[in-house]
């Protein structure tokens, strides 16, 4: 027998089921008085530098119905592409800058909507250049693992051309999924499709 | 570099150890599992990096469900549920926020979407959080939660269960899961409980009593660990990811 490999095993996913915003989302909800507010309600403060942006989609099925009940979670850069993050070492990220969102699906009509600053592009150390992005994380009842995809803008094709995350995508046809289509000055269109034809990319990163 | 980087390559997930997206025993994943093939690369900054929560912004008894939602204490077995937050690598996660939601003692979650015949308990929220401790331990004060009905299957049941959100240091770390109780007969019987492939990986979300724990006179305890996915943690620094 060889020495054993002591790793722990990942705790398993479990959906997050259709009572999700109990947990993350209280006050939304109408459970009011546990917590002064909810989390994630905004990745950016007054002041933070970049251009403002609002996004704002659907989440489909394979069946073509929109999740009522889908909650997204969002992660990105500052305008310079730098993570407000502990772990981030190649500077300090703007201040104004908190880079998570927590997205609700309306509970009637599936609309989400999230308003940040467009995100810089992300230098890796290793090399290359990650297009302006923002990273989603998406969960709902009926999704036994998070489902993990990301925007990338429509307005950034020569970034998007030499995205090393982008070009691990074999079937380029499938690229346009993840582009935030403009739909105005500072607007953007993200439609996310769970299954099918049209069906979004997502990652295992 | 301290004991507990929080840089450094995700180790990639076990796929064959989660439950596939598509699993026909819980129908509503039928239309929303992804039929393509996710596209797979190493972790890069934005899923290295991740959002960090203070203590500071935690309020004295968001942790304690049974007295958070009106002051007045919630019916049901009162627990404590308490574990620790490790990577693969078993090192502990400090710092990282843990939020949890449940139904009550009957069964029942207080949300608009929610209409079993068990009644709201006037007393009782249904979440809670903290942030983990320098050892990536946490605990929580609450009540047992009670099995409840589903439209599934004819007649299928949830086992006693509590939801657990964990973030680690990274995005990609980001976790949902949920905790079951030893003993609980309904655990096998769960189609949800049965996506996951594994009947080990199933016995990792099952909390058994820790009489260790407990407090006479008082409350039942629980123990739950957390593990996240962990980071290499290489000496080759400047090699390029995938060359
Ligand atoms: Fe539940």
């Amino acid at each position: 027998m060889p020495q054993p490999l002591d790793y722990l095993p990942e705790s398993p996913s479990q959906t997050a089921g259709p009572y999700v915003h109990i947990g993350l989302v209280p006050n939304l909800l109408g459970n009011t008085g546990i917590y002064p507010e909810d989390l994630g309600r905004s990745p950016i403060r007054d002041g933070a530098k970049g251009q403002r942006i609002t996004i704002t989609g659907q989440v489909r099925d394979g069946a073509g119905m929109i999740l009522r009940d889908a909650l997204i979670e969002s992660w990105q850069a500052d305008a310079a592409g730098l993570y407000p993050s502990p772990g981030e070492r190649r500077g300090t990220a703007d201040p104004n800058v908190t880079g998570w969102a927590r997205i609700v699906a309306d509970f009637e009509s599936g609309d989400w909507r999230l308003t940040t600053i467009k995100p810089g592009p992300v230098a890796l150390p290793q090399g290359g250049v990650m297009a302006p992005h923002i990273s989603l994380w998406i969960v709902a009842r009926g999704i036994n693992t998070g489902l993990q995809t990301r925007i990338y803008f429509e307005d950034e094709a020569e970034a998007n051309a030499v995205c090393p995350v982008l070009a691990r995508i074999e079937h380029k046809a499938r690229i346009p999924t993840l582009l935030a289509k403009a739909a105005g000055p500072g607007e953007y269109r993200f439609d996310i499709v769970l299954q099918g034809s049209d069906e979004t990319v997502f990652f295992d990163l | 570099m301290s004991d507990a980087p929080t840089t450094g390559p995700l180790i990639a997930r076990n796929r064959l150890w989660h439950p596939p997206a598509y699993t026909p025993g819980y129908k509503t994943s039928v239309t929303r599992a992804p039929s393509r093939a996710l596209v797979a690369m190493g972790s890069t900054l934005s899923e290295e990096t991740g959002p960090a929560f203070g203590r500071d912004m935690l309020g004295e008894l968001d942790n304690n469900l049974i007295l958070n939602f009106t002051g007045q204490p919630a019916i049901g077995e009162r627990i404590i549920v308490h574990g620790r937050v490790l990577d693969e690598t078993a090192r502990p996660v400090p710092g990282v926020l843990v939020e949890i939601w449940q139904a009550n003692a009957g069964g029942r979650y207080r949300h608009k979407k929610d209409g079993y015949t068990a009644p709201l308990d006037p007393n009782f929220g249904g979440c809670g959080r903290t942030v983990t401790n320098a050892e990536g331990r946490y605990e929580f004060l609450t009540i047992r939660p009670g099995a409840y009905p589903w439209p599934n299957g004819v007649n299928d049941w949830r086992p006693m269960h509590i939801h657990v959100s964990v973030f680690g240091s990274g995005f990609g770390q980001r976790l949902i899961t949920q905790m079951y109780f030893e003993g609980d007969p309904l655990i096998k019987r769960c189609p949800i409980v049965n996506t996951i492939p594994d009947p080990a990986a199933i016995d990792r979300l099952v909390a058994p009593l820790d009489m260790g724990m407990a407090i006479p006179m008082d409350c039942l305890a629980y123990r739950f660990d957390i593990v996240l996915r962990g980071r290499r943690q290489t000496h080759f620094e400047n090699r390029r990811e995938g060359m």
